[in-house]
């Protein structure tokens, strides 16, 4: 007699990539759901509660001092005109969280994806459920920024909701990046390059002020980096501004999911299936 | 019908200049207990993970229920039971949520799981510990979940990678009890372990490697019998005066080994042997006899000792 766990297997055999994908990422989504319901959601609530602060502090303290700026889409207070960044930022801490230092330590502490890939799990399954996780934290936080933006009266236009989905690709891009470099990081020392690269990437991201403070050159590195990208999606999309540069951010952080997806998944194959 | 359910043949893995597998060829009946019994760093654990298709062999052939673990990796795990060396449990999860989730892993229905968590959770002697968390429990208690997790699936095979190791000589017993429990229902198992009353404990059959090859393949007893006395006569002289002595004892016995601090002495009769040595008028400090036991095979078969 075959067991049901055999049969399972036996169902998805010869179908494309059957050796890396047996199409449960959602069981590793349970696994952190039920984490996140019996002690995780407190350094999830925690978490939200930073953009917030800035928020607060940098809106209404140095906005006190700034007074109304002109933007394209008219003049706004400073706290409206932070707000888009911030909540890129939301999105991609809640999402870096997950698949930089919780990745690291269920890949070399608790040994969890090594326990994941002795079952009929493949490590496809693995990457895309982290990812979806880690991208879900970084939903929540944006979804609840939005609602914080709204309370305090700094969303204009309908087109607000569009932060939520914009937010949700932003995450999306950092979850799969961050893992894939989680992934090939060997020490904790190794870990605190991500430190080392995401606060300047935040303070000097335009999220605070314009970006033609600086240089030319130095505002073409800048938007070329994941934030200054998400930042540039998630203005566009609360303003409704749909064009093509629109579509070219949307790409950027299409190729960073898929090139994130796909070392990912070499790498916990060549950890774990060698 | 006789179609063993593993089948090694040239069996290699190698890491570089490093060969950790060389060449084995060995097969595994169905409802077998199997033991790989070697010091560490023998190429044990490498095997474990071959035939559990986290690993993938450098050479030789491997089928397994049939089935190769190159080209069928998920459907081959998804018949094996994989404890591994370093408990790799769920600590942020209680003892049953860790038995839910596995079984999830392979894809069964949450019916079918949380029908079979209390006769798991009665089987590893955890049902008290339910709700537990398993940074809560001992060693002993974490190893026999990791079992009862292993068993979620309804596996054929079971691969126990040093099961005993760490755990205190009572915890040891409660799980060789566990696992006697599992071949009478017919599951094979794969034991590999450094501990040679364990192996003689549990395996039907074992082969003993060391440096990635086989040195030797048989039952415990048939191992002993074949490679060392029935008896061991060990006597000490204190490290200054063992070396001398060896010279005198050799002729005595049928076969001597010397350790840094004691030297073995084989013979049929421990006792007859310590006699005539008395008789010679030389008086170890102190004497044992003892069976002979795996241990002594390994001595034999590498000159060197198990556990060092």
């Amino acid at each position: 007699m075959t067991s049901d766990a055999v049969a399972l297997s036996e169902r998805r055999q010869g179908k494309f990539g059957d050796k890396y994908f047996a199409g449960r990422p959602q069981q590793v989504l349970l696994r952190n759901w039920l984490t996140f319901k019996s002690s995780a959601w407190i350094a999830v609530v925690s978490g939200f509660f930073e953009p917030v602060l800035y928020l607060l502090s940098f809106g209404y303290g140095i906005g006190e001092l700034v007074g109304n700026i002109s933007t394209s889409t008219g003049n706004i207070s400073y706290a409206a005109y932070i707000a888009p960044g911030l909540l890129a930022t939301s999105a991609m801490n809640g999402a870096m969280i997950d698949s930089t230092w919780n990745v690291f330590f269920k890949l070399n502490e608790s040994r969890l994806y090594k326990a994941m890939l002795a079952t009929s799990l493949g490590p496809l399954d693995v990457a895309l459920g982290e990812i979806a996780w880690a991208l879900m934290r970084g939903g929540l936080y944006a979804t609840a920024f939005t609602l914080v933006l709204a309370g305090l009266g700094l969303v204009t236009s309908w087109w607000a909701l569009l932060a939520v989905p914009a937010a949700i690709i932003v995450a999306f891009g950092f979850a799969s990046f961050g893992m894939a470099i989680t992934s090939y990081m060997k020490s904790h020392h190794q870990m605190n390059f991500f430190e080392i690269f995401l606060l300047p990437m935040f303070l000097f991201s335009g999220a605070f002020y314009p970006l033609t403070v600086f240089p030319g050159w130095a505002q073409a590195i800048i938007k070329a980096l994941p934030l200054g990208q998400g930042i540039e999606l998630v203005t566009k999309a609360m303003a409704g501004d749909f064009g093509i540069h629109l579509l070219v951010n949307v790409t950027y952080f299409i190729v960073m999911i898929c090139v994130g997806l796909y070392f990912t998944t070499k790498r916990l194959n060549a950890l774990f299936m060698r | 019908m006789t179609e063993p359910l593993i089948r090694a043949r040239g069996l290699t893995k190698t890491y570089g200049d490093f060969i950790a597998v060389d060449g084995i060829d060995f097969d595994v009946a169905k409802g077998e207990s199997f033991g790989f019994l070697g010091p560490n760093g023998a190429g044990k654990s490498t095997t474990m993970r071959i035939i559990g298709a986290t690993s993938v062999r450098t050479s030789g052939t491997l089928t397994i229920l049939g089935k190769d673990p190159e080209v069928n990796g998920p459907q081959i795990r998804a018949h094996l039971g994989v404890v591994p060396q370093q408990d790799n449990l769920d600590s942020e999860l209680t003892v049953s949520e860790n038995i839910f989730i596995y079984g999830r892993y392979f894809g069964l229905s949450s019916s079918f799981i949380n029908k079979k968590i209390p006769e798991l959770l009665e089987f590893a002697q955890l049902e008290e510990k339910k709700y537990t968390k398993v940074e809560a429990l001992s060693g002993g208690m974490k190893r026999r979940l990791t079992i009862a997790r292993s068993l979620v699936s309804e596996p054929d095979i079971l691969m126990l990678d040093e099961p005993t190791t760490g755990l205190d000589p009572q915890a040891r017993h409660i799980l060789w009890d566990r696992l006697f429990r599992l071949k009478e229902q017919g599951v094979t198992l794969l034991i590999t372990t450094h501990y040679m009353d364990e192996a003689e404990q549990l395996c039907d059959r074992l082969i003993v490697m060391d440096k990635g090859k086989i040195m030797a393949e048989d039952s415990p007893a048939k191992l002993i019998k074949d490679y060392s006395t029935k008896e061991v006569l060990e006597v000490r002289f204190g490290s200054e005066r063992n070396q001398e002595m060896v010279e005198i004892l050799r002729p005595l016995a049928q076969r001597i080994e010397v350790l840094p601090d004691r030297i073995l002495l084989y013979a049929e009769d421990g006792e007859q042997l310590l006699e005539q040595i008395a008789a010679k008028g030389i008086h170890p400090n102190t004497s044992l006899v003892r069976r002979s036991s795996l241990e002594d095979v390994f001595l034999r078969l590498t000159g060197r000792t198990l556990v060092e």
